[in-house]
């Protein structure tokens, strides 16, 4: 090996110790950054908590946190102020790792939770709930994961023929999709244009509604789902390679890549039906986590905490910093600087404009 | 030797006549088909009527006859603008796919609707119009801009338009106008009342002057199809081949962007958003008749009246009195065909 020796260590030529070396200074950089993101998240969450209608100080709303608080900014605190911090950081979490995961295991960038037919199905099923069946809160996550599951399981046994090839899962997902949509717009056409409205905010990923209850369903669900997805974290890296190379290494890759993307799918559908389709967040977190860890493949944590962060302070960014005043849903956010994002990296692109 | 090479030439000569027939008696076949459905979409409805009182209508008009008023108030501009918007659309779609190589390029997916759809809600929201003909030239506005965007963008880059990039940027205009539109439905209830009705796509409730302001486009739009046809054929090949045989890519890509937005912005004023009959029709067309694009354009021009009007004919009867949108029930229809479709092809050629 005739690689140059970058290190500080005194003229490690061994190849076998500049490997270590530079798995070590990955590792150790992971966790710089995972612990960064962690702090900024803490700071996202209780700024959130600090600004509002109410005018509660850092001090009042730290001293709540910590159950010293009077009862107005107990109220805000508890019931308004930290349900939506938290649906924001339990739905950007789950985002951001779906995104990685379906990244590294598809290595197709329309394979994003739209096309995968799990958003459409979830805002079918929650507009359904909300106009037709009349429920809220709880049931409406509830209505949104089936809807998510079921629609993904549909495009599943669709497109399944013999094994799962690219084109005719996206093929099928534009199908079904159009299906949806057309349902979707009977269902807005024939309601009150009142609750049109509402179910128009939960269509494009709004957290502003959420209550304990909603969160504690689809909390579990998602926490459950991150534990598993740490426990065969490890072995990823072994679905980037490709069918045969991981053959050859004992894995049966065509079937721990539809676990992931099982695994990928109940994510979405978890964090869709507590904070709707938030757009682009499992699209751009996996990449940003990516470049900040450098190197890591999947970089699984640090995709979960960016998407986390970027929902907290895309509804921040929603609620206080838009002019005029005016405060949107988190997904119009999201949206507005995703989308232009997503533009920029395919007309800057590379080759193929396959790995955006 | 010459005896048997002119046998063989008549055998492929005679083997080009026969397709050529069978073609033909196809799409014979497709125009009476065509005549039917409109025939249907005169007559049936929540007033159903003979075609004696049809024909009467159209051609012995009677003063305050209600039958004769539906049929020349209704029946009649639903079904001309579902002819012109099917055929339109079906058209865009083909030339999409053509230039594209995409088969799953269609308007709706490439963001154009997406952009039409912007358009017309800024025309409900700050030019407060509120009848569908007003938002004719807005949604070709927004159709046009949409399009430039998707063909500009996705055409960057060191190996041009590659259909997954294409596809892609589609999706990313389509995400980059959904929260602009979702902000003004947002802070008007009215504008959402308007919006929702357009923005399903339908034939009901399109007066007939929109028609009438449109046409010339749609004509337009018909004869590029015909000149793109033989390019198209070439391009299939790949741009390398087309321009081996002497054709200008660039040419081709950029007449077949005008057509698109033509044809595109057409049938959005006219219908609204329409989704799948664009992505399904030129796939129909190919199972008849091969993947020769004169062939395939002119089937669409009969088959996406065909789908659009027997879409909007199913809608008046399946829920009668009420009746369902034709953008909606064309979506029902034609996302079950285009899942058979997807699974009976062999993928490498879809």
């Amino acid at each position: 090996m005739t690689t140059p020796v970058i290190g500080d260590g005194p003229g490690t030529t061994d190849a076998a110790s500049i490997v270590a070396e530079g798995r070590h200074r990955r590792r150790r950089r992971a966790v710089t950054v995972t612990a960064v993101l962690a702090a900024l998240i803490v700071v996202a969450v209780v700024v959130s908590l600090s600004l509002g209608a109410t005018g509660l100080g850092l001090g009042d709303a730290l001293a709540a946190l910590v159950g010293r608080g009077d009862r107005l900014s107990d109220f805000v605190v508890f019931r308004l102020r930290l349900p939506r911090a938290t649906t924001a950081v339990l739905a950007g979490a789950a985002f951001g790792l779906a995104g990685s995961l379906f990244q590294s295991t598809l290595r197709n960038p329309l394979a994003s939770p739209d096309i995968l037919g799990v958003t459409a199905g979830a805002s079918f099923a929650a507009v359904f709930a909300t106009l037709i069946l009349r429920v809220d809160g709880p049931g409406i996550a509830v209505a949104a994961f089936a809807g998510a599951l079921i629609v993904a399981a549909l495009m599943w046994a669709l497109a399944w023929r013999g094994g799962l090839v690219g084109y005719r899962f996206v093929l099928i997902g534009v199908a079904l999709a159009a299906l949806v949509q057309a349902a979707l717009g009977y269902l807005i056409t024939r309601a009150d244009v009142r609750d049109a409205s509402r179910a128009l905010v939960w269509t494009v990923g709004g957290i502003g509604d959420t209550s304990w209850p909603a969160i504690g369903v689809v909390g579990v669900a998602i926490l459950g789902l991150l534990i598993v997805v740490a426990g065969v974290s490890r072995r990823m890296p072994v679905l980037q390679l490709d069918d045969d190379s991981a053959r050859s290494l004992g894995v049966d890759a065509g079937r721990a890549r539809a676990g992931v993307i099982v695994l990928g799918v109940a994510l979405v559908a978890a964090g869709t039906a507590l904070a709707g389709p938030v757009a682009f967040v499992a699209l751009v977190s996996a990449p940003i986590a990516r470049s900040l860890v450098r190197g890591g493949a999947s970089a699984l944590a640090a995709s979960a905490l960016v998407g986390s962060l970027v929902v907290l302070v895309a509804d921040l960014v929603g609620q206080y910093a838009l002019p005029g005043g005016i405060s949107v849903p988190v997904g119009i956010v999201t949206g507005l600087i995703g989308a232009p994002y997503l533009l920029w990296l395919i007309a800057t692109g590379n080759r193929k404009g396959s790995d955006g | 030797m010459s005896v048997s090479t002119t046998a063989a030439t008549a055998g492929v000569v005679s083997g080009v006549r026969r397709r050529r027939m069978v073609r033909s008696a196809w799409l014979v076949a497709s125009v009476l088909l065509l005549v039917v459905v409109v025939v249907a979409s005169l007559t049936i409805g929540a007033r159903p009527l003979s075609f004696d009182e049809v024909l009467g209508a159209l051609f012995a008009p009677r003063h305050g006859d209600v039958d004769q008023v539906v049929v020349r108030e209704l029946r009649v501009p639903r079904t001309v603008i579902g002819l012109m918007a099917g055929a339109a659309l079906a058209l865009v779609g083909a030339i999409l796919q053509g230039v594209t190589r995409n088969p799953i390029a269609d308007p709706g997916l490439l963001g154009i609707n997406a952009g039409a759809s912007f358009a017309v809600v800024l025309a409900i929201s700050v030019f407060g119009i509120v009848s569908p003909s007003g938002f004719v030239w807005f949604a070709f506005a927004g159709a046009a801009l949409a399009a430039v965007i998707v063909f500009v963008v996705g055409s960057r880059g060191r190996d041009g338009s590659t259909p997954v990039k294409l596809a892609l940027t589609g999706a990313a205009v389509t995400a980059a106008f959904t929260p602009l539109i979702t902000i003004v439905l947002l802070s008007s209830l009215d504008t959402l009342n308007q919006f929702r009705f357009w923005s399903v796509g339908a034939l009901v409730g399109r007066p007939l002057d929109t028609a009438g302001a449109v046409w010339p486009f749609l004509v337009v739009g018909i004869l590029l199809a015909a000149i793109l046809a033989r390019r198209l054929n070439l391009l299939a090949l790949g741009d390398d081949v087309a321009r081996g045989l002497g054709d200008r890519p660039a040419v081709t890509h950029a007449l077949a962007a005008v057509a698109v937005v033509v044809l595109a912005g057409t049938a959005t004023a006219l219908a609204g958003p329409i989704a799948l009959i664009g992505l399904v029709v030129p796939h129909v067309a190919r199972r008849i008749t091969g993947p020769d694009y004169r062939w395939v354009l002119a089937f669409c021009l009969t088959l996406g009246p065909v789908l659009l009007l027997s879409a909007d004919v199913i809608g008046r009867v399946v829920v009668a009195p009420a009746e369902l949108e034709a953008g909606i029930v064309s979506a029902f229809i034609g996302a079950p065909l285009l899942i058979a479709i997807i699974r009976r092809a062999k993928l490498a050629g879809v």
